[in-house]
């Protein structure tokens, strides 16, 4: 085996064995902090495989902006310093058979598509992915990315519209009283 | 003439030159992680002091001065305290967690190190994605915070720990903001390629008024980062003991304390190489014989006195402003400095592709 065969093997052990843990301990902030640990395994991939952009995106926004998020929110759920109570058999044979049926369409889809060794180098820089996105001409990804904009955009005034504080008569009559 | 890069080349060839290719690198890789480790451990002790010096010079005392001449020595006496102290885990604490925190803030810390350039062509990994890099990683800190102040099992360290990851959630927006202007001038994610381009003048000079403002922005926004006063809101003495790492003793607290210091020296590096100019010594238009004499100084130089100045200013904020309610900070952020760097962005962007700036 070769140097980089064995930083791969390494990095998918660390992958999965995170990823099995995240899925089957008992307290809920762990199995937050091993998906982040699996997530950045995934970076360590890209970082590998020489794509520093795509490793980088996957850290701020896996790492450091949805595994931030569902830490947030399991703070504000209640009782979930404790250990939640062992799934019922049941449902363990289900996921299990969830997992070995999943895996086996996923082995057979790549199996099928048999995928074939480019020989050709591939521009990976900042500057190319950013041509490439905002690109109107042939193999550009203009309307997508504005599509996903608008999407974003749609989410995040749907938030503030949640998030957003009216003011009702009642507090605007108690406020004197509250403020001397 | 010695240099860092020099004596870095020099080692270099001569271990690819005695070694193999791979026993070289490994060779090497140790190398950098000696010298990480014993720049941070001096960081620490340097910065503490530092601090203690510069708050008892702005409070007109005298500060540390019984152990070693001028109290030199007083941050290592500290620190031999703190080694020798007993770590406590309490009980009720999801030890793991508890004891992982510590660790995971310094090893984000010592990653952050990576792309810096600390002298002329002395560098640890010249990444293409440099400043990225750094804005990546370090949105991982806040999560070691997270953890620290969960698995403490105590109310105060929780409520220290939400407010810290509030507070870095949303003032790592106006610090990118202020980062992507000079991206935005550059041209170049590499931080050499940033420092390069400002051999004629620092962006500070070149960029006019909106630099200047992303500068403004860039440093409220760290100070924020680092939970400095006035933004410790996550450690608030007076009503949440010491925030996330109040059950933290002996070493662990210390390993704390120092990812806080070196912080405070990462962001201000990362400000001096974007706004300062890095290594580039300070250079005025024509005055031939002027730029002379400053390229004399050694760029090593440059760089740590370029760091240590906005370290002094960021402690200098400490001791003068007073802390703010944890509302008036969010405020802060949402409704002042963030549209204000979006317009200021527009701007720059207007200036870069219009080419005004010199």
């Amino acid at each position: 085996m070769t140097a980089s065969q064995i930083i791969f093997y390494i990095l998918a052990v660390f992958i999965l064995s995170t990823a099995v843990l995240s899925v089957t301990t008992r307290k809920i902030f762990r199995s937050a902090i091993w998906l982040l640990f699996s997530l950045i395994g995934i970076a360590g991939l890209y970082f590998f495989l020489q794509v520093e952009f795509i490793a980088a995106v996957q850290i701020i926004v896996y790492a450091g902006g949805i595994v931030v998020l569902l830490i947030f929110s399991i703070f504000l759920t209640q009782q979930s310093g404790k250990e939640m109570a062992k799934a019922p058999i049941v449902r363990t044979i289900a996921s299990l058979l969830t997992v070995v049926f999943g895996f086996a369409l996923t082995w057979l889809l790549i199996w099928q598509h048999g995928f074939q060794k480019i020989n050709k180098d591939f521009d990976w820089s900042v500057s190319a992915i950013g041509t490439r996105m905002m690109g109107t001409g042939k193999g550009g990804f203009a309307l997508p990315f504005e599509a996903m904009s608008m999407l974003l955009l749609a989410a995040m005034i749907g938030c503030i519209v949640i998030a957003i504080k009216t003011p009702s008569p009642s507090t605007k009559k108690d406020k004197p009283n509250t403020t001397t | 003439m010695l240099s860092f890069e020099n004596i870095s080349n020099a080692i270099h060839n001569w271990l690819y030159h005695s070694f193999s290719p791979t026993t070289a690198l490994w060779l090497e890789f140790v190398l950098v992680a000696v010298c990480v480790i014993s720049l941070f451990s001096f960081l620490g002790l340097v910065l503490i002091l530092m601090e203690r010096k510069v708050s008892a010079w702005m409070q007109v005392r005298l500060g540390p001065n019984r152990v070693g001449p001028k109290g030199m020595f007083q941050t290592v006496a500290d620190t031999l305290k703190l080694i020798v102290k007993e770590s406590m885990t309490p009980d009720g604490a999801d030890k793991l967690l508890f004891n992982l925190a510590p660790f995971i803030v310094m090893i984000i810390a010592m990653m952050l190190m990576a792309p810096f350039m600390f002298a002329r062509g002395f560098q640890i990994w010249d990444i293409n994605i440099g400043v990225l890099f750094f804005t990546a990683v370090s949105s991982i800190s806040v999560i070691g915070i997270l953890m620290a102040g969960w698995a403490s099992n105590n109310k105060y360290s929780l409520l220290g720990a939400m407010r810290s990851g509030a507070q870095i959630v949303s003032y790592e927006l106006s610090a990118g903001l202020s980062i992507l202007c000079i991206i935005v001038l550059t041209g170049s994610l590499r931080i050499s390629d940033i420092i390069a381009s400002q051999e004629n003048g620092w962006w500070i000079f070149k960029g006019h008024i909106p630099v200047i403002i992303a500068f403004v922005t860039f440093i409220i926004a760290v100070t924020a980062e680092t939970n400095r006063a006035p933004f410790d809101m996550a450690e608030a003495e007076s009503e949440l003991t010491a925030g996330f790492h109040t059950e933290y003793s002996g070493m662990k607290f210390a390993l704390f304390f120092l990812a806080e210091y070196i912080n405070i020296f990462i962001v201000c590096a990362l400000g001096a190489t974007l706004f300062l100019g890095g290594w580039m010594p300070l250079h005025v238009g024509h005055w031939q014989g002027f730029n002379h004499i400053m390229d004399y100084i050694p760029s090593s130089i440059w760089f740590f006195g370029k760091t240590f100045f906005l370290v002094f200013v960021i402690m200098w904020f400490r001791w003068t402003f007073p802390r703010l309610r944890i509302d008036q900070l969010l405020n802060l952020e949402w409704k002042y400095l963030l549209p204000i760097s979006m317009v200021n962005l527009l701007l720059v962007t207007l200036m870069a592709i219009l080419g005004w700036h010199f």
